[in-house]
């Protein structure tokens, strides 16, 4: 299964929901596309919907750490919700875990914006 | 969580110094696999298929082929994407043995080879928010040993190795 990639708005949130695989190729530069055009469409609201993701690799992790980067220097803020175990100790063990503002449930990334 | 990144970075210091020494390809191991790939992305899904069929004869549970997986996953990439630079001239030869105590994959590229302790370390605090640059610290953190390696005439030979458990 490749990547699978949606967006809708809670509020001033922009809540991108994907899911499947985050590899090099169709899957990180989905992504990459998707975070590059809501930030050029002025969304500083951000919420990363991992849940539904099966396997990223270095790949992968190079574009949330680019869109993350990208999305804070247009004044905007990018967070992370519902990782899967084993995304979040891929982001363990490369230290990106504090980084990243993560959050278990929908409404509380939500309200934490 | 900590304490493990450290514990990987140790490792990861030490794969850099090449001081990984024990690993036994050649004593007595079964070739569970011996192929050739062209130097594309789609050899990289295969590869990788192919690789966990074989841990899965071996009898690696899922958490631990994942790991594998993940790790060949990265080899591969770096062997087609920055060893043969996507070559169709080149390939990506992919060996498999099983030894008693150890399972060890060697994926060798033909490119121009790197310095490996030229590679920045992806968990330094100036590199934490690089684009790239966390495939060979990932194959070391998922695998039980690994070693890196020039080899002749031009290429690089990555050696990964997960323990086996003794069999009763």
């Amino acid at each position: 299964m490749s990547v699978k990639i949606e967006t809708r708005k809670v509020g001033d949130v922009t809540v991108v929901d994907v899911s499947g695989r985050i590899t090099l190729g169709e899957g990180s530069s989905a992504l990459r596309d998707v975070l590059r055009d809501l930030s050029a469409q002025g969304n500083k609201k951000i919420l990363l919907n991992l849940s539904e993701v099966s396997y990223i690799d270095s790949s992968g992790i190079g574009e949330l750490v680019s869109g993350f980067t990208s999305v804070s220097n247009g004044g905007g803020t990018l967070k992370l919700l519902g990782l899967t175990k084993r995304v979040k100790d891929l982001l363990q063990i490369t230290k990106l875990y504090t980084v990243f503002d993560v959050h278990e449930e929908e409404a509380h990334a939500i309200r934490s914006f | 969580m900590v304490g493990v990144s450290s514990a990987l970075s140790l490792r990861y210091a030490n794969i850099l110094r090449s001081t990984c020494t024990n690993i036994n390809v050649d004593n007595g191991a079964k070739e569970l696999l011996d192929h050739k790939y062209p130097s594309t992305l789609e050899s990289v899904d295969i590869a990788e298929g192919e690789i966990l069929k074989a841990a899965d004869y071996v009898g690696f549970d899922e958490d631990e082929q994942h790991r594998i997986g993940m790790a060949v996953r990265e080899c591969m990439v770096n062997a087609v994407v920055h060893g043969n630079r996507y070559n169709r001239n080149k390939q990506v030869h992919v060996r498999v043995a099983l030894s008693d105590e150890q399972f060890i994959i060697r994926i060798v590229d033909q490119g121009e080879g790197f310095e490996v302790q030229e590679v920045p370390d992806p968990l330094h605090e100036n590199n934490l928010l690089r684009h790239s640059g966390r495939g060979l610290f990932l194959m070391g953190a998922f695998m039980d040993d690994m070693k890196v390696r020039k080899v002749l005439p031009s290429g690089t030979e990555v050696t990964l190795v997960k323990k086996v458990a003794p069999r009763k």
